[in-house]
């Protein structure tokens, strides 16, 4: 089952510098194993603990997973997924 | 050094000073590799919040896809402190993710007299905070 899936600048270094990336998997937890296993170090920068990093937003065909299922998610074939870090910070 | 004109200058400010006492957010975006700031793009604060921010994440999605469409990349990433000085704070560095970016601090404290107007830029690169010279120009160099 192929995703493509949009990596951010931040974290091209464990995509050789791409952009894109094809996955696979049935839920957003096991396409992020999948791309572990190809690229080494991406899947933590993404999950803590299983869980979505707070910080780190990840978008299903445009729609933020939070208002979905979560690292849960359910995968299809030809699904789109986009990795963007969160712009956040504060004088604390 | 952060080159940028006087008009981008003043619409960060201006932006700083009118969502005061909440922290203001935005991003200058620029042709990629020029590392040029041309296109102001204030950002909706999220958070609402007068010692937190953070882009709404659709707001967010829309933001990066039109800059990957108009072959931009973020050459700044403004937000105000509304009560502290113009330095990146812990939480600033922590989520710190774009290497390439000039990160600006104004601080609107002036607003409240507690301190002197300040607009900084500093880069922030794997958790290391390097300040460096802002230089306003009326236009840039052809």
């Amino acid at each position: 089952m192929a995703i493509e899936v949009r990596i951010p600048t931040i974290l091209r270094t464990y995509t050789d510098g791409e952009k894109a990336v094809q996955g696979s998997g049935g839920t957003l937890a096991e396409l992020f194993a999948d791309l572990e296993s190809r690229h080494a170090g991406i899947e933590a920068r993404i999950v803590d603990d299983g869980k979505l990093r707070r910080f780190v937003n990840v978008y299903l065909n445009d729609e933020d997973v939070r208002f979905l299922d979560g690292i849960d998610t359910k995968l299809t074939d030809g699904d789109n997924v986009t990795i963007l870090p969160a712009v956040a910070g504060g004088m604390v | 050094m952060l080159t940028i004109t006087r008009a981008l200058y003043d619409q960060i400010v201006k932006h700083s000073r009118a969502d005061h006492p909440d922290e203001a957010c935005g991003v200058v975006a620029g042709p990629v590799g020029t590392g040029r700031p041309e296109r102001f793009i204030p950002m909706l604060n999220a958070a609402r919040s007068p010692t937190f921010y953070e882009f709404d994440s659709a707001d967010l999605l829309k933001l990066y896809r039109e800059m990957d469409d108009r072959d931009e990349e973020p050459v700044i990433v403004y937000h105000s402190h509304t009560a502290t000085e113009a330095y990146p704070s812990r939480t600033d560095i922590s989520y710190a993710n774009e290497p390439h970016a000039h990160y600006v601090l104004v601080s609107t404290a002036d607003s409240d007299g507690a301190g002197p107007f300040q607009f900084r830029s500093f880069t922030i690169v794997e958790g290391v905070v390097t300040e460096e010279e802002v230089k306003v120009v009326e236009e840039y160099d052809a």
